[in-house]
Formats: C-alpha cells, sequence, structure tokens
C-alpha cells in the first residue's frame, strides 16, 4: 500500500499552467479596469443597455399599444403622448420603445457572421499567403470596390426581403471588409518566434492558426466584432428606410422614418424625428464602446 | 513609374472583372428562374417564358456569362423594362446629377476634416484632440438620412433658411443650384468628417514621430516650415487614399440623402430601379458604379506615387 501524497506538482499538470493563468486574467482585470475608467465607455453601455431592456420588456413597459391603440393621427407631443402620434394615430413614444427589437436582433447576427467568416478567412490569406491569398486578396479587392448599400439592395430585389436575407447579406458584404483586417494582424504575428517554434515542433498549420495565431489576433477581432455591430445598425437602419429591410406592421426605426419623413414638410416633425433620434443614439453608443475598446487594447 | 502604372492599370482590370462576376451571380445564378424573379409568384407561366426568352437568362449559365462579359467590353448594358430606352444614358445622366451633389459635399467636408485633422493631432491627447476624435466618431457613425431627417426638421422646416427639396427648379443659375443642393450635401458631408479627419489626424501623428521630422526640427526649420515641407505632404497620403475609398461609398449612401430630399440621381434611379426590379438598370448601376471606385482609387494611388517617390520607385 503506497501512500497517495498530494504535492502541488501532481494538482497541477505544469507549473506554467496555473502562472499563465491569473497573468492572463490579471491582464483581463486591467483592460477593464481601463475601459471603466472612459466615460465615453460607460455612456455608451447605458444607451445600449435601456434600449435592451426595452427590447425585452416590449409592450410590458410601454405606456400605450404600439400596434392597437389609435388615437387621433399625427397629434403633437403632450403630457398625454409624449412624442407625439403617428399618421394612424399609434403612440410614438410606445413604438420607439419597442422598434429597438428588430434592429436589435438582425445587426448582431450579421455582425457575428461577417467577423466569423472574415476572421476564417483572414486567418488563411494571412497564415498561408502564396497564390491562396493572391487570389481571395483579389476577390477581397472586388468586394471593397462594391458600395455595400447598393449590392444589398440588389440582392434583396433578386432574392425578395427577409430578415434571414438581409443578415446573409449584410454579413457577407462585411466578410471582406474583416478578412483584410484580420489578415494584416496575422501577418504581423506569424514572423513571431512562438510560431517559428510551434512549427519547429512540428505543429499542423490548423494547430497553430487556431491555437497560436487565433488567440493572439483576438484584440483586433473583438474590435472588429464592435465596429462591425456599429455599421450593422448603419446597414440595417438604411435598408428599412429603402423599403426593402423591415417590413410593415414592424416599428423598426428605419421603417418608421421611411412612413412619416414626407410629412416633415408640412411641419409634423415627432413622427420622424423620434425613431431618427433613436438611430443615432443606438450606433453613437456601439462606435464609442468601439472607439474605447480600440484604444485601450492598443494601448 | 511606367512599370508601376501599366501594373495598377491590370489589377484595376481584374477587379472590375470579379465585380462584374460578382454582381453576375447575384442576379443571374442565385434566383433559381430569374423571370418568375422579377413577374412575381402570381404570373402566368407563359409571361414567365417570355421573360426569361426577352432577357437571355433561358440560356446555359455559361453563355450567359460570356455574354455578360461581351456585352461589358462594348459598354452594352440592354434596355430598361421600365422606360424601353437604353440604360447607359439615363445612369450617365444620372451619374452626372449625383456627381454635382457629391461634389459639394466632398468640397465642404475635406478642407474642414483635413485642418480638424491635423489641428487634432498636433495636440495629440489633448482636452481638444479628444474632442474632434469624439465629434468624429459621432458624426461617421450616424446614417445619412438620420442627418439629413434633422437638418430637414431644424433648418428646413423649423428655421426656413433652405429649400426642403434638392430639386432646384429649370435653368436655375450656380448660386441657386448650390443653396438647393447645400442641406443634401452637408448631410452627406457629416459622415465623411469623421473618416477624413481621423485619417489625418493619425497621419500626422505618424509623421511627428518620425526621423525626418526630427532631423527637420534640429537642423533648425521653424515648426511652420516642417509642417508645410515635411508633415503635410506626408500625413495627407493616407487621406488621400481614404478620400478614394468613400467615393464609392459615397454612391451607397447617396441612395438614402436622394430620397429624403426628393433629388434625380443615381440613388433615386437605382431605387425606381428596385422598386420596378428592373434588372438591367440596376445591374448597370452598380458596374458604373464599380467603374467609378476604380477610376477614384487609381487616381488616388498616382497621386499618392507623386507624392511619394519610394512607391512609384518601389514597384
Amino acid at each position: 500500500m503506497v501512500d497517495v501524497v498530494v504535492t502541488p506538482q501532481s494538482i497541477a499538470p505544469s507549473p506554467v499552467g496555473p502562472v499563465e493563468a491569473s497573468e492572463r486574467s490579471k491582464a483581463r482585470r486591467e483592460t477593464i479596469r481601463l475601459l471603466l475608467r472612459r466615460p465615453a465607455f460607460i455612456i455608451g453601455n447605458i444607451i445600449i443597455f435601456g434600449w435592451i431592456i426595452c427590447a425585452v420588456l416590449g409592450t410590458r413597459i410601454t405606456p400605450y399599444d404600439p400596434f392597437n391603440d389609435f388615437a387621433r393621427g399625427h397629434l403633437p407631443p403632450s403630457p398625454e403622448h409624449w412624442f407625439g402620434t403617428d399618421r394612424l394615430g399609434r403612440d410614438v413614444l410606445s413604438r420607439v420603445m419597442v422598434g429597438s427589437r428588430d434592429v436589435l436582433i438582425i445587426a448582431p447576427l450579421a455582425a457575428l457572421l461577417g467577423v466569423m467568416a472574415g476572421t476564417l478567412l483572414g486567418l488563411i490569406m494571412g497564415y498561408y499567403r502564396g497564390a491562396v491569398d493572391d487570389v481571395l486578396s483579389r476577390i477581397v479587392e472586388a468586394f471593397l470596390a462594391l458600395p455595400v448599400i447598393l449590392v444589398a439592395l440588389l440582392t434583396l430585389v433578386v432574392l425578395g426581403t427577409s430578415p434571414i436575407v438581409v443578415i446573409g447579406v449584410v454579413g457577407i458584404l462585411f466578410t471582406p471588409i474583416v478578412a483584410r483586417t484580420v489578415r494584416s494582424a496575422v501577418l504581423t504575428e506569424r514572423q513571431l518566434d512562438y510560431v517559428t517554434a510551434a512549427k519547429l515542433r512540428g505543429e499542423s498549420g490548423l494547430f497553430i492558426l487556431s491555437r497560436e495565431i487565433f488567440p493572439n489576433v483576438l484584440g483586433p477581432t473583438v474590435v472588429e466584432m464592435t465596429v462591425r455591430f456599429g455599421y450593422a445598425i448603419f446597414t440595417v437602419a438604411t435598408l428599412s428606410f429603402l423599403g426593402v429591410g423591415l417590413q410593415p406592421p414592424s416599428p423598426d426605426w428605419g421603417l418608421s422614418v421611411s412612413q412619416e419623413y414626407t410629412n416633415m414638410i408640412g411641419g409634423i416633425w415627432w413622427s420622424t424625428l423620434f425613431p431618427a433620434l433613436a438611430i443615432a443614439s443606438t450606433v453613437v453608443a456601439v462606435n464609442l464602446i468601439a472607439d474605447s475598446l480600440q484604444s485601450v487594447l492598443n494601448e | 513609374m511606367t512599370r508601376y502604372l501599366s501594373r495598377r492599370l491590370l489589377l484595376s482590370l481584374i477587379t472590375l472583372w470579379l465585380l462584374a462576376t460578382i454582381v453576375f451571380v447575384i442576379t443571374n445564378v442565385l434566383p433559381s428562374d430569374v423571370g418568375r424573379t422579377i413577374l412575381g409568384p402570381f404570373a402566368p407561366q407563359e409571361s414567365v417564358d417570355a421573360m426569361n426568352q426577352r432577357l437571355g437568362t433561358d440560356r446555359a449559365l455559361i453563355v450567359q456569362y460570356a455574354d455578360m462579359l461581351r456585352r461589358l467590353v462594348t459598354l452594352d448594358f440592354g434596355q430598361s423594362f421600365v422606360s424601353q430606352q437604353d440604360v447607359l444614358p439615363q445612369i450617365l445622366g444620372a451619374v452626372g446629377r449625383s456627381a454635382k451633389l457629391a461634389g459639394l459635399a466632398l468640397l465642404i467636408t475635406i478642407p474642414i476634416s483635413i485642418v480638424a485633422g491635423l489641428y487634432a493631432g498636433r495636440r495629440r491627447d489633448s482636452k481638444r484632440d479628444r474632442a474632434i476624435v469624439l465629434l468624429g466618431v459621432t458624426s461617421s457613425s450616424i446614417p445619412e438620412f438620420i442627418t439629413g431627417t434633422i437638418l430637414v426638421v431644424v433648418v428646413g422646416v423649423q428655421l426656413k433658411l433652405l429649400p426642403v427639396l434638392a430639386t432646384p427648379p429649370a435653368n436655375a443659375d450656380i448660386l441657386t443650384q448650390v443653396r438647393y443642393l447645400l442641406m443634401p450635401a452637408t448631410a452627406m458631408a457629416i459622415v465623411y468628417f469623421g473618416y477624413i479627419a481621423r485619417m489625418t489626424r493619425s497621419g500626422t501623428i505618424d509623421v511627428l514621430q518620425s526621423d525626418y521630422t526630427r532631423t527637420a526640427t534640429m537642423k533648425g526649420l521653424t515648426t511652420s516650415q516642417t509642417m508645410r515641407r515635411h508633415v503635410l505632404r506626408n500625413a495627407l497620403i493616407p487621406t488621400v487614399a481614404v478620400i478614394a475609398v468613400q467615393i464609392g461609398y459615397l454612391f451607397g449612401g447617396i441612395i438614402a440623402v436622394e430620397k429624403i430630399f426628393n433629388y434625380n440621381g443615381m440613388g433615386a434611379t437605382m431605387l425606381f430601379a428596385a422598386q420596378h426590379k428592373d434588372l438591367p438598370m440596376l445591374t448597370a448601376g452598380v458596374i458604373v458604379i464599380g467603374i467609378v471606385y476604380m477610376l477614384a482609387t487609381l487616381g488616388s494611388d498616382l497621386i499618392t506615387a507623386w507624392m511619394n517617390p519610394r512607391i512609384r520607385l518601389d514597384a
């Protein structure tokens, strides 16, 4: 019978492991601490959090039913209707509150699709170089020559408009932009010693890409994700305004502006201005967060 | 320089070919039945067949692709479904009207953004620098149709300073035209301010940290001499590139602006074509804008090569 002596070594598989982990969490805490010192980051998060609450609670916190409560059309802002009513007499404040819902589902999914596909493409292009990179770089270049809104318009006309198609089109149009960013990050990483060491150890290309290089380009990828999220809101709102994004009776902000903007000239500004300001506040908030992340991670 | 130029031209042509191929995939490969897509689910089969025959979409894809490339080379984009007239003259007219709007937007935004970027870059991390960066982030993140809407409400409706529609009366003189275009152009200018100012700022910061700027300062040049002879020229290289890239983007954003201000340019033409599923018009529009973008980036690369000998002698 041998006594099992529990030594620190037998718990930890290697002495480097736990130290590395604590270093990493320390670095992460430091990043968060730096972020929390930036007012732009905090303001951005408060705004986004507010819209998420509106989206989740929806009709439970709106003063009126945003869909089926018809007062007189185009009532100006008053104590009863803070933001006035739209052309059908629905409460603008209630519709603006619920209007965050669609865009807060579609835009992050589109951004996620673009970032995932773009990161994969960028890793491959940056690591393997050569003919693969040359061909893909040309294709990326061609995609960048296309105005996003116009190609999205063309595709949505051809395929018909639905939330899934909007997510797919916006995601695919963002892919080359993300790929280019990740590719250039990989290009600097692959010359570093740790990659050479892994190659000499005889690791496979897949292992080096996923376990060695990818964690080191995570910073730019996270930044790219927030930046793309902002652009996705921008693009989806514009497509809805053009009539090929979300469809009625959705209270989506871009769609509301599209349905009401012709009334502005007649002095009925509230039904357009408030959804417009809602879009503005959201994109600005996301970009404030993205900008803070970018400068903290680059320091 | 000749080698650089010919290499650059070849790359442009390859990009143009790829661009046309992407558009071909979207319009001819993605939909299973192009005629059905245009006419809708309730059209009788005979009309769908007739439409496919008229468009040539009843042929094999490879034949359609070869035909598309032949027409691209001869700049033959076919006829519009709606007006039954050749697409190209209509598009060129619309591009011309949009170019007026876009040109005015660039004329407003370029000087202001460059001055702001240089100012911020020289005062890196000061309060004023942060204010300009924040303003840039905010301005470039708001879609044009939102800034347009806010401008219409405040400047057009409440203050009644400028006309709310962009189309000037017929035979208007240049000043009247500018007055009508000022508000939509400002809506576009605000979006580009952020991009251009940010690029100029980071270009300035890079150049100020460089060895040749230090040498210039140490050999006794005054600050304004250093700025003029060394900093400005080099700091503006990334700015020129970003302006060219924005020209392609400009034609995307212009669609919404033209809708808000009811201006009959490229954006309105594309939107009208989209509403009527006028595929020849849409396809030609995307390709013409692609060509405009190629020319703009080509131009910017030539300006960059002229500004920086390292680029033109390297290639």
